[in-house]
């Protein structure tokens, strides 16, 4: 284990497990403080790994949006540390991850509680000291409370009233008042970051597809690039093409369906109807390539599966257009219906500070003015040679997250009829070979609700000594939580689908 | 206004023709799988190895695919040498009994209709509570489809409501883990009798991709009791439209 200053790495490089750092954990916490300092750095990562003889290596992933480099550094803990969080609200749903599994607990974090309601997986350490043998009850833990004349709670959930992932929330109110909102997930946990250790194997694939299932593209586009990377494999530009075409198509069909939503949840049921339906038209696109409107099958390491023959081609384009004429016709109505206008801006703002300290990723963090996309800063595959300018926004609120949806939108758009035109020729799939031993990688794609980050460690033979996954919900849940402060109940529905995070993202 | 009703000139109606006139599939949807085993050399078990949810048994019997198991990814259909096995374009998938997704050397049996009563009860209103227990979000978002204008439920009768009590049933999504256990239950519980289950997708019939981890209960079956299965991760939003209107007995039993 090196002991010098870190090494940059680069999305998508595979390093040398001997190459990252093993810092003293004054070294470790000072490297990650130092990185959040200033408002370019940032935890991408952060996450435990069980490193023997009762200890745990701490693994951080810093990103700087600035020069497009990240850096991995770890150290060593063993039931116990001093919390980043006080210093780093950033570090909070990380360390309360650490804590959950593997029974480290970071002293003196203000907000320690389970996040997904599951044992711990070194036995016999447990954060919270619970018996193993005793039943853990989701949703069971110790909520904030506010007390006083005229305050009341509101429960809501797992189980909601629309056709929704199941997630449990508390709203500390004063009248109509929201004054917070506390967010409590885990319904979805089924265990997969525990079964791909070992891996890759013939369920890896399937686990990647269903980690968030309407980020199928996103999320088995960050593993087969992990997998591409510790094999040495180089994917062809045909192959590279299709899979950002398919990305793009995957943000399409949920921005539309997330704008047909929003206008729903403010009543304006013409744009809502329409999205809906056009949401439907990007999906069958994607089901045009590969036989599955969410792109499962479609691609694998190495390559994708299917090609696009040139008639399938023309067809593609042909659809898209007639998705474009239809989705710019819905959506204007949005911004021309005052109604919508005023209840979208007067609705769930996130400050640029409160996203930079929260730590939070695409949509809502562009639309709170941080430019940070991973497409632009980090790009992989075809992003490094064909460019998608990032889409922000400085107000913070809905209509903000509703505007930076509609202006990706539109690029998209642009970004797949453009590939479409000079689409490379060549095979689609090369072969991807084992995996390098001893290795890391980390890689990274902008999913539509933003960044996605997996992080692999290969042991001894190339398999997956461990393999972390970030959701970008697990960066941005807190932000709906303080986009709820001071708001009306009633605009919960509207801030919830303007952040639309997932739920099984989360829980995993 | 003008331009809200400009819009809706330009939108045009949408609703599909379905179950009148056949559904529009993309032609390269893995519908229900076909196995030729006259053509399986003997001792070959590849598509069974390459199955990610182990939904093919090769033994002395033949190969039998559960497709209550099966994710319907490419990957037999792409491994056997022989042609063996393929994925047809037939879209009609949902069945009465977890037994009939296992037809083996059988006839596939879809679902039938409810018998008297029920379908007296049921066939001309059906109000439905969904559940998402532990699924990724893919079955929720093509049930979540069928109140678009494209298939337009609320035609049929069906339609989704907000509490258990107001439900005829339930439709269920995901292998249900360990932490929706309870909450499935209690929603179950809460729906007033006679009621029916509806489980959608590989999750909710056989746990899916997690078949097997300690996290989840491999589906809804043992936990509540289920009417209509509908196969498939997730299944085409035209599947589980037909295994309704099966269920109720809204189209033609020929069909």
């Amino acid at each position: 284990m090196k002991t010098g200053a870190p090494n940059p790495v680069h999305n998508g490089n595979a390093v040398a497990l001997a190459e990252i750092p093993g810092l003293s954990l004054e070294d470790f916490r000072e490297q990650v403080l130092q990185a959040c300092e200033n408002n370019h750095g940032r935890i991408a990562a952060l996450f435990g790994q069980p490193a023997g003889a009762g200890r745990v290596r701490l693994f951080a992933v810093l990103a700087n949006d600035a020069d497009g480099q990240l850096t991995l550094c770890s150290t060593e803990v063993t039931d116990r540390y001093p919390a980043l969080t006080p210093a780093c609200p950033q570090a909070h749903w990380f360390e309360r991850e650490i804590a959950e599994q593997w029974g480290v607990r970071p002293e003196g974090h203000p907000w320690l509680k389970p996040i997904r309601f599951h044992h711990s997986y070194r036995e016999g350490q447990d954060a919270w000291n619970r018996a193993a043998d005793t039943p853990i009850q989701p949703g069971v833990t110790d909520f904030f409370k506010m007390a006083g004349e005229e305050v009341h709670e509101v429960a809501v959930g797992p189980v909601h009233a629309g056709i929704i992932e199941p997630g449990h929330f508390r709203f500390q109110c004063h009248g109509e008042m929201v004054y917070h909102l506390e967010i409590s997930l885990g319904y979805q946990h089924r265990g997969v970051e525990h079964a791909l250790i070992g891996g890759p194997n013939k369920r890896t694939i399937p686990y990647m597809e269903t980690l968030a299932g309407d980020t199928t593209i996103g999320h088995v586009l960050a593993h087969c690039e992990a997998v591409e990377a510790l094999a040495g494999c180089r994917v062809p530009a045909r192959a590279q093409a299709l899979r950002a075409i398919a990305l793009e198509l995957e943000r399409l069909a949920n921005h539309t369906g997330d704008l047909g939503a929003l206008a729903g949840d403010v009543g304006y049921l013409p744009t809502a109807s329409f999205c809906g339906r056009i949401r439907g038209d990007f999906l069958n696109l994607t089901a045009l390539i590969c036989g599955n409107r969410f792109g499962r099958g479609l691609v694998r390491p190495g390559g994708v599966l299917f090609d696009l023959d040139a008639a399938r081609q023309t067809q593609l384009a042909e659809r898209l257009e007639l998705a474009r004429q239809d989705v710019t016709n819905a959506v204007n109505l949005l911004w021309d219906a005052p109604s919508v206008r005023s209840r979208f801006e007067n609705a769930g703002p996130i400050s640029r500070e409160t996203a930079l300290e929260l730590g939070l990723v695409g949509v809502a963090a562009r639309a709170s003015g941080v430019e940070r996309d991973v497409r632009a800063q980090f790009p992989s595959g075809l992003y490094r040679f064909a460019q998608i300018p990032v889409s922000s926004y400085h107000s913070g609120n809905v209509f903000a997250r509703a505007h930076v949806r509609w202006m990706e939108i539109q690029r998209s758009l642009a970004f797949i009829f453009d590939q479409l035109t000079a689409l490379p020729v060549g095979p689609v799939r090369a072969e991807a070979g084992p995996l390098a031993a001893h290795h890391a990688v980390v890689s990274l794609a902008e999913g539509w609700r933003g960044e996605i980050c997996h992080v692999a460690l290969t042991d001894a033979a190339g398999k997956f000594a461990y393999y972390k996954i970030v959701d970008p919900s697990f960066h941005n849940w807190m932000g709906l939580a303080l986009a709820l402060r001071d708001q009306q109940i009633s605009d919960f529905p509207l801030c919830n689908k303007s952040f639309n995070l997932s739920y099984c993202g989360h829980d995993l | 206004m003008l331009k809200a009703l400009l819009a809706r000139a330009h939108q045009k109606h949408r609703t599909i023709g379905f179950p009148d006139q056949p559904p529009v599939l993309p032609d390269r949807l893995r519908g229900r799988p076909q196995i030729d085993a006259a053509k399986c050399p003997d001792g070959c078990r590849v598509c069974a190895e390459v199955c990610p949810t182990d939904a093919i048994t090769v033994d002395e019997k033949g190969v039998r695919l559960d497709l209550g198991r099966c994710l319907f990814c490419p990957e037999c259909e792409r491994a056997c040498p022989e042609g063996a096995i393929r994925f047809t374009p037939e879209y009609r998938l949902a069945t009465s009994t977890r037994d009939a997704l296992v037809p083996g050397e059988k006839e596939f049996q879809l679902a039938r209709a409810l018998d008297g009563k029920a379908r007296k009860l049921f066939g001309r209103s059906l109000k439905l509570r969904q559940v998402s227990a532990g699924g990724c979000n893919g079955c929720e978002a093509d049930v979540n489809v069928l109140n678009t204008v494209v298939f337009d439920l609320g035609r049929f009768g069906i339609q989704f409501v907000a509490s258990p009590r107001h439900a005829d049933g339930l439709l269920i999504t995901g292998p249900v883990t360990q932490n929706m256990t309870s909450a499935l239950r209690q929603t179950y519980e809460a729906v007033p009798s006679p009621k029916l289950v509806i489980a959608v997708g590989a999750c909710a019939i056989a746990g899916g991709p997690y078949v097997g981890h300690p996290e989840q209960r491999n589906g809804a079956d043992g936990i509540v009791p289920v009417d209509l299965y509908v196969p498939g991760c997730p299944p085409h939003p035209i599947t589980i439209l037909d295994g309704l209107l099966r269920l109720l007995g809204r189209l033609d039993s020929t069909c």
